[in-house]
């Protein structure tokens, strides 16, 4: 059954650190929902307390019809939990790994495995291996069949891909999608922001608090002013050389390229960025506009009030 | 064009635990002051290379000489020389952040005066003076970070090892910790670092990816990019992942 999450006025501190500031926020039922922001944000505090781990000091979440606080036993049997930091015992061999969870849960794995086929199907070959021997990747496709053995309708991911190379990372996004199809409801966390233009809607967290709620599309299209990506032969000095540039907003290392982001008339500045780097000796300068990331989104919302 | 020096060099490094082959004839060099991106999947042997690189593990068998010296008879004189920083530990979380310079600076044999003039110059550049005594675990990770680099570089290394350095950490963060890489590489310090960041990839001097246990190929992101018809690094690093399998 496909379950909805309802967080309202959620607060928590932690003595002087207030860790969530009134989070108000509606998951739909067999949403892929993504929370975005830096460590320390509030993602992880979100998520324990919305597997019952913890306790909000005010406000509520509920799911369906569930309390986290009242019912916390239910939210247990529906609510699949992936932490950060490894769920798994790493003495124990992936079967055994898989068989715990199943105990802890008193289910038959043989009843669930169809769900957990998929996932599980992967790292099957080396069900007599320890789970501290296996790669990166195997190990989050282990905590992902432990975190599903039951069956739940909701699946909450703190920072899966956290960590994991970026092959494996596209193969895990390949299993949420199929989880997904399968009626899960499923909040996950991430560093990465390619991962969240995968989600159907992403919030973008900092300090406790939702910066934004929207579609990937729509956190794109509401970016104010215009990206040029700069690229020269010489790339490393470049940032220091556009950092000020008359009618910048914000430069940033964007992989093999800068972006910059100016609110004037790209045109007019792209001529102007491409004279002034020719005077100081670059080559092979091409200057071109191009459509924001999430990245770039992401960066503009992030950035530090002035000093 | 000059030829320029070399600071470290692999000759047919290979590692064995039991029957698995976790480095399988690694033959490479890094130039003085480069920027070293070294790339693989999980588990293709990454951290297993850079473990006897810097002398806490023993090959099975081949040359590795590192600032010049051979690793495998003088692990102990290598270690003065390289700073190494990894993801899991780096700095101790029930020490304050003086504290962790102090013991650093310590075990690097600086003086007391020498480890708190570098101390005084990190954390005027981090803009970090007034959490001299706060515990560590009490600092957000990408603090946590830009801290753990500075201190592995408080002894002036030859060459700084950086394992997956920004896992986790946010894009300003990440991109301000570049810029830190850069500073170091500009002073002459050579960087070897692994990321799970493609873009970060495109920042490497060059770039060497590993696969199961083997070097699969070892050029500049561009040449790479060329060699391999592929848009960006992402790509170059799918194809030769995806080639293997």
């Amino acid at each position: 059954m496909s379950i909805p999450v309802k967080i309202e006025n959620l607060e928590k501190s932690y003595e002087k650190v207030k860790a969530l500031k009134n989070i108000n926020l509606e998951i739909r039922p067999n949403e892929l929902f993504g929370f975005i922001g830096p460590d320390g944000s509030g993602k992880t505090t979100l998520f324990r307390i919305l597997t019952t781990l913890i306790l909000p000091d005010k406000g509520t979440i509920r799911l369906g019809n569930y309390d986290v606080v009242k019912d916390f036993k239910k939210i247990r049997k529906i609510t699949g939990y992936m932490p950060g930091r490894f769920s798994l015992y790493m003495d124990l061999t992936v079967e055994e790994n898989l068989m715990f969870y199943a105990r802890i849960f008193k289910v038959d794995i043989k009843e669930n495995y169809e769900l957990i086929e998929d996932v599980y199907s992967h790292i099957a070959p080396f069900r007599n291996r320890r789970a501290g021997d296996l790669s990166g990747g195997m190990k989050q496709k282990l905590a992902l069949s432990c975190a599903l053995i039951h069956k739940p309708d909701l699946l909450v991911l703190d920072e899966p891909t956290t960590g994991v190379d970026a092959v494996s990372r596209k193969e895990f996004w390949e299993l949420l999608k199929k989880m997904q199809q399968r009626g899960i409801t499923i909040l996950v966390s991430t560093p990465y922001m390619d991962e969240a233009a995968l989600c159907d809607r992403v919030a973008l967290m900092q300090t406790g608090r939702l910066m934004s709620v929207e579609k990937p599309q729509n956190i794109v299209n509401s970016f104010s002013g215009n990206i040029l990506t700069v690229k020269v032969t010489r790339m490393h000095p470049l940032l220091d050389e556009l950092t000020g540039f008359d009618g910048t907003d914000r430069v940033y290392r964007f992989g093999d390229t800068i972006h910059l982001t100016t609110r004037r008339n790209p045109e007019e500045m792209k001529e102007r960025i491409y004279h002034h780097l020719t005077e100081k000796g670059y080559q092979n300068i091409v200057v071109t506009q191009a459509e924001p990331v999430i990245e770039d989104c992401f960066l503009a919302l992030m950035e530090p009030p002035e000093k | 064009m000059k030829t320029r020096d070399t600071v470290i060099e692999v000759k047919d490094l290979v590692k064995k635990f039991g029957h698995f082959v976790a480095n399988d004839h690694l033959t490479f060099h890094v130039y003085k002051g480069e920027i070293l991106g070294f790339l693989g999947a999980n588990g293709a042997g990454k951290t297993t290379a850079i473990k006897i690189l810097i002398g806490l593990s023993k090959p099975t068998s081949g040359k590795v000489k590192v600032a010049g010296i051979d690793v495998n008879k003088n692990p102990e004189k290598v270690k003065r020389r390289i700073g190494y920083m990894s993801q899991r530990f780096s700095l101790y979380d029930d020490m304050t952040v003086k504290e962790n310079f102090r013991f650093y600076g310590g075990v690097y044999g600086l003086s007391r005066k020498q480890i708190r003039e570098r101390m005084r110059f990190y954390l005027k550049k981090l803009e970090m003076e007034s959490y001299e005594d706060m515990l560590l675990r009490n600092i957000p990770l990408g603090w946590k970070q830009k801290l753990a680099f500075s201190v592995a570089n408080i002894h002036s290394p030859d060459i700084i090892f950086l394992d997956e350095p920004t896992g986790g950490v946010d894009p300003i963060t990440r991109r301000q910790f570049w810029e830190m890489i850069y500073e170091v590489s500009d002073s002459g310090t050579t960087v070897f670092v692994t990321t799970h960041y493609m873009d970060e990839a495109e920042y490497c001097e060059r770039v060497c990816i590993m696969s199961e246990g083997k070097i699969e190929a070892m050029d500049t992101p561009e040449a790479l990019k060329e060699e391999y018809n592929a848009k960006n690094m992402n790509e170059v690093f799918i194809k030769i992942a995806r080639n293997v399998e």
